[in-house]
């Protein structure tokens, strides 16, 4: 996985509540077997019309109201938006969409929990700012700086050539920034405690604080 | 087991810890039920692959596929007309030989939603630890289990070695008091709207929710199936209801019920509980009694109102919260719906019964209830997908097709269908659906779909209608079918 570190561009403003994992990539395109190239599906009922009777790529035009498609965000490494963002379904493939059309953080006052641990696994940092913090990034027009190392989220306005005219401090648990920062395989890192995986198969097996594995397969129907 | 005062998740998430790092550090969690499905699985054995790694518990795994499979009697046969799903699926059955992994396949006569199969199979276990890809796992938390959904690259993590990490959510108590009105009206779907309407769409975030109280105790197991299963429409990773008779009851004999199940029911008996004097992290409060039959007018589940009431006013709605306002004004315009218009005038094309959320046995038999002798109205195209080949064996057993294809219904074969629409299965652009499903976000259904979320009976009542009714109020036959 790729490194964490620093990543600073302009910021893309996506200004809405409650945005689920459905907006972020609709179900048509979860049928895919690999992990790459969803970054054209990112928010594509949002970003695209349909014209005629909406099948094939050719009848799928851009909607230029739509933040995604403006030319001053292209380019931006960094999404900024409002709460509970990626509610709903698990599907990791919202996250694959967001790095693969390259966003590196995203910006909101709260994460769903699932969507959130989704990130870390994809070289993905979810900033969790104050609401009031987030609403003025989002009418933000600068360069933004997110820091991971220094837990520091930097604005630059454009005469700010000495330094940031804001700067922001967020939280994260330490164990999630050492993976984001050293680019960590973390079924590698599990696997060092094997030891402890196996002990624990023997015991709980004795007590019963895990359940036994299945039973042989049965016929089916019974 | 704790030794201190604990809820019944903490003793859950206790003795499932093999370690932790540090006092406020993530918990490698044991995973005790492993379930998979063809959409969020196939990258996770790829990575398996290229890293050369195992399956560690192909014993403690099961899979079956759901989300692709159309739904269309005589259509269940590879190749499927849709190539992308077919070669999805076909990874699955790959992926299974490959690494020794039962499946539940589409021939099979055990084929399901693999949150309606789970339990009905025995592999769902009080106070076990369960993980699917598919955020609809909180589901088998009704057998005070600890169930949630998680990414795929947590599917192959889990694959791999069996455990999960995992930051300790807190404790959630939603206590739900008194008796829900009208035995066959107010159902464990309105109720657990209610509830997501009450505490808002991330009020359990960072939580795993224990509902508890009278009206908790009083559903079947699956009315609480119900009420897990939208626990993460609430913002809840995990729901549980601690195991009672009735709980202990319904796994008593399945297919891969343990055989040493009632020792394990004596230990579950003095541990699977929260002790008095444990203390939750939050608290909400609900009274049952005062539960109305519940239809969403928005684009989130949160966004849900009494069949009574009226589609209501942003700003209203929004309470000086602007953003809250403008995600309803901007849900209405989606909608095609204006302020101030009964939910019962709101005209329906669609009606759809069916999903992990409601398309067991009883949903079913309640939804025939406003059905039977009842033809469906001019203009509604309506279906009901069982949510297993078993409901569905079940269901025609009792000659509940009969009565839903009399009134004009499709009767159809088990998988998730138009909850996501990721079959043919789908609302045309602008098509009103009354659905049994768990989302009513934007293009769920179909791209330009337009989602209402119901109960079976509210859904059933609705196809007949041709809008919703409240049916309080409806000539319905009492007792069994």
């Amino acid at each position: 996985m790729e490194p964490f570190r620093t990543v600073r561009s302009v910021t893309t403003p996506l200004d809405k509540i409650n945005i689920d994992t459905d907006q972020i990539v609709p179900k048509q395109f979860l049928k895919l077997v690999q992990r790459s190239g969803f970054g054209r599906y990112l928010f594509y009922d949002w970003r695209y019309e349909r014209r005629g009777d909406g099948s094939g790529d050719a009848s799928v035009v851009p909607r230029p109201d739509f933040v995604l498609n403006h030319p001053r965000y292209k380019g931006s490494a960094i999404l900024a938006t409002g709460e509970n963002f990626g509610c709903g379904s698990s599907r990791e493939h919202a996250v694959w969409a967001l790095a693969d059309h390259g966003f590196r953080a995203v910006i909101a006052p709260s994460f769903a929990d699932i969507f959130y641990n989704n990130c870390f696994k994809n070289g993905v940092l979810p900033v969790t700012l104050e609401r009031g913090e987030v609403r003025d990034i989002l009418k933000f027009e600068g360069d933004i700086e997110v820091d991971l190392e220094a837990k520091e989220v930097r604005m630059y306005g454009p005469g700010d050539h000495a330094g940031p005219s804001h700067v922001a401090r967020f939280e994260i648990e330490p164990h999630r920034r050492t993976v984001l920062l050293e680019g960590l395989d973390e079924i590698a890192q599990t696997l060092k405690y094997e030891k402890e995986i196996a002990e624990f198969e023997r015991e709980s097996g004795l007590t019963g604080d895990a359940a036994p594995p299945l039973p042989p397969d049965k016929p089916p129907g019974t | 087991m704790a030794q201190n005062a604990s809820t019944l998740f903490e003793k859950i998430w206790d003795s499932h810890e093999v370690l932790r790092k540090g006092a406020d550090g993530p918990s490698l969690l044991y995973v005790d039920r492993h379930m998979v499905h063809e959409v969020t699985s196939p990258q996770a054995f790829e990575g398996l692959r290229a890293n050369g790694r195992e399956v560690r518990r192909p014993d403690l795994t099961v899979a079956t596929m759901d989300h692709n499979v159309p739904t269309t009697p005589g259509e269940r046969r590879l190749p499927m007309a849709d190539q992308t799903s077919d070669l999805q699926v076909r990874t699955l059955e790959e992926n299974c030989r490959e690494f020794g992994i039962r499946l539940f396949g589409m021939d099979s006569p055990d084929q399901g939603i693999v949150h309606v199969i789970g339990p009905q199979l025995g592999i769902t276990l009080p106070g076990a630890t369960i993980v699917c890809g598919d955020s609809h796992t909180s589901t088998h938390g009704a057998f005070g289990a600890l169930a949630f959904g998680i990414g795929t690259s947590d599917v192959e993590h889990v694959l791999a070695s069996q455990t999960v990490w995992m930051q300790k959510p807190k404790s959630l108590e939603i206590m739900i008091r008194g008796r829900m009105s009208g035995p066959h009206a107010v159902t464990a779907k309105d109720v657990i709207l209610y509830v997501i309407r009450k505490i808002g769409t991330d009020g359990g975030a960072g939580h795993v929710a224990e509902y508890r109280g009278q009206a908790v105790s009083d559903m079947s197991m699956e009315q609480r199936m119900t009420i897990c299963n939208m626990s993460i429409e609430a913002g809840a990773r995990a729901g549980l209801v601690a195991p009672d008779e009735k709980t202990f009851e319904y796994l008593r004999g399945r297919t891969y019920t343990p055989e040493s199940y009632e020792e394990m029911v004596d230990a579950w008996k003095k541990t699977l509980r929260t002790d008095s004097k444990a203390s939750f992290a939050k608290r909400y409060e609900i009274d049952a009694s005062r539960i109305a039959p519940q239809v969403s007018w928005g684009t989130n589940p949160g966004m849900t109102c009494d069949v009574t009431e009226a589609v209501p006013d942003p700003a209203e709605y929004g309470d000086g919260d602007k953003p809250r306002e403008d995600s309803a004004r901007k849900a209405l315009q989606y909608m095609g719906l204006e302020p101030g218009t009964p939910m019962t005038e709101i005209p329906l094309d669609r009606v759809f019964i069916g999903s992990c959320t409601n398309a067991r046995l009883e949903d079913l038999i309640e939804a025939s209830r406003a059905v039977r002798g009842r033809k469906i109205a001019r203009g509604v195209r309506a279906m009901v997908v069982p949510g297993s080949q078993a409901v569905k064996r079940s269901a025609e057993e009792m000659g509940l097709d009969a009565i839903f294809k009399d009134a004009g219904f499709e009767w159809r074969e088990s998988g998730c269908s138009m909850c996501l629409g990721m079959n043919p299965d789908i609302l045309m652009p602008g098509e009103r659906c009354a659905s049994t499903s768990n989302r009513n976000f934007e293009g769920r259904q179909g791209t330009g779909g337009r989602t209402h979320l119901a109960s079976p009976v509210m859904a059933a009542a609705a196809a007949v209608n041709g809008h919703f009714v409240d049916v309080r109020e409806m000539d319905m036959p009492d007792g069994t079918v």
